[in-house]
């Protein structure tokens, strides 16, 4: 149902007309110092593809490289620890793993989970007149950065990791609930990459208001200061000639836009008429961030406009 | 004479740490910053930018820029 050709979050294959099988994989290098963190931020970002196609994860696989020779083994055990309780969070069950040799940390899993085949979410579906719902703020990749530098404090280190390992199982859970027209999770390719990604999949423009969308409190100052991850300007200059940026705009909400989130939120298209009582259910469910953050328009499919 | 920064090779956030330790140091005057990656020379000159020095010439050299930035005291 969907396969390599969408840029869709997972892959999903059809087993009988109740159920399809929706099978990703996800895992990096630590983003945090503290090995349990970690864990936990790596497993909310591999399931998350889940929540973003609508679906409810099953069953979990660890994927370990870890340096076994320079390391001691207590930090991989904090990893999987984890890891492991935000698979229990999201009601799924770790079955097994693989691991190498590798000088470099990295950590992620591989994730299979279900859904219904009519209720299949991707990021082809929306449509004009529909709103587009944020659901975290934006600037982990920047914070990321800014706590490699050691420029970010106690208070802000906590709270963006706390961000960061929030499973998208509340938000999904409470999406399901509406007629949701389509959904993707943003992760590596920034907000206006995953918003072009569903302009070109679903032949509509993105029309985002820059002030309504949520943005981590830090990450204006530490853009300007220069802490920028390469990949915010990588993705910059792949996207640059897809958008319309009103002058209004401040650049540095562009950086921010298109900062790679590490277990970003989910970005929900949904009829205009029901986005005001989508956001307050959200927000009921404690998710305090979630936003309208823009709409989706008939002309120039394939295009983001910023004002 | 101006002082030299070799972040050439390092990957983000040190050429931007090493820019803003040394414009710490100095104060005023030139600093010059060599660097080998566009992130790099962008977030270099921002640094610089934001502690209120002015970037005064960005020059490709070899596989990356020189960057020099001054503040006049």
């Amino acid at each position: 149902m969907v396969g390599l050709d969408c840029s869709d979050d997972a892959g999903v294959y059809r087993l009988t007309d109740e159920i399809a099988l929706i099978q990703t994989l996800d895992f990096f290098t630590p983003i945090v110092d503290d090995p349990y963190d970690f864990g936990q931020i790596a497993a909310a970002n591999a399931l998350s593809d889940v929540y973003a196609m609508g679906g409810k994860p099953l069953t979990a696989m660890n994927i370990v490289c870890f340096p076994i020779n320079d390391m001691d083994k207590s930090v991989l055990r904090s990893i999987i620890e984890g890891g492991l309780d935000i698979i229990r969070q999201a009601g799924a069950v770790l079955v097994g793993g693989h691991s190498v040799e590798d000088p470099e940390l990295k950590y992620g899993l591989s994730v299979t989970g279900v859904v219904r085949p009519d209720q299949l979410l991707t990021n082809a579906g929306a449509k004009p007149g529909d709103c587009l719902i944020l659901t975290k703020p934006l600037g982990t990749g920047i914070v990321a950065t800014a706590l490699k530098a050691g420029e970010l404090g106690e208070e802000p280190t906590r709270r963006v990791t706390a961000l960061m390992a929030t499973l998208n199982k509340d938000a999904a859970e409470t999406m399901v609930d509406f007629a949701v027209n389509a959904c993707t999770d943003i992760t590596g390719f920034g907000l206006l990459g995953h918003c072009l990604e569903m302009a070109r999949a679903s032949q509509v423009g993105i029309k985002l208001y820059a002030e309504k969308v949520p943005v981590i409190p830090e990450a204006k100052l530490f853009a300007s200061i220069g802490l920028v991850p390469a990949g915010s300007y990588t993705n910059q200059k792949y996207f640059l000639k897809h958008l319309e940026i009103a002058g209004t705009v401040d650049p540095l909400l562009i950086d921010i836009f298109s900062d790679p989130q590490s277990s970003g939120g989910l970005l929900i298209s949904l009829p205009g008429s029901m986005a005001a009582s989508l956001v307050e259910k959200l927000k009921e469910k404690g998710i305090p961030a979630a936003n309208i953050i823009g709409e989706v328009v008939e002309k120039k499919p394939g295009t983001i406009e910023v004002g | 004479m101006s002082n030299l920064v070799d972040a050439r090779g390092l990957s983000c956030p040190q050429p931007v740490m090493m820019t803003l330790n040394s414009i710490k140091k100095a104060k005023k005057g030139d600093i010059v910053i060599l660097v080998d990656t566009d992130t790099a020379r962008e977030n270099v000159s921002r640094a610089a930018g934001s502690q209120g020095w002015k970037v005064v010439e960005v020059q490709p050299e070899g596989e990356g820029y020189r960057i020099t930035v001054r503040k006049d005291g």
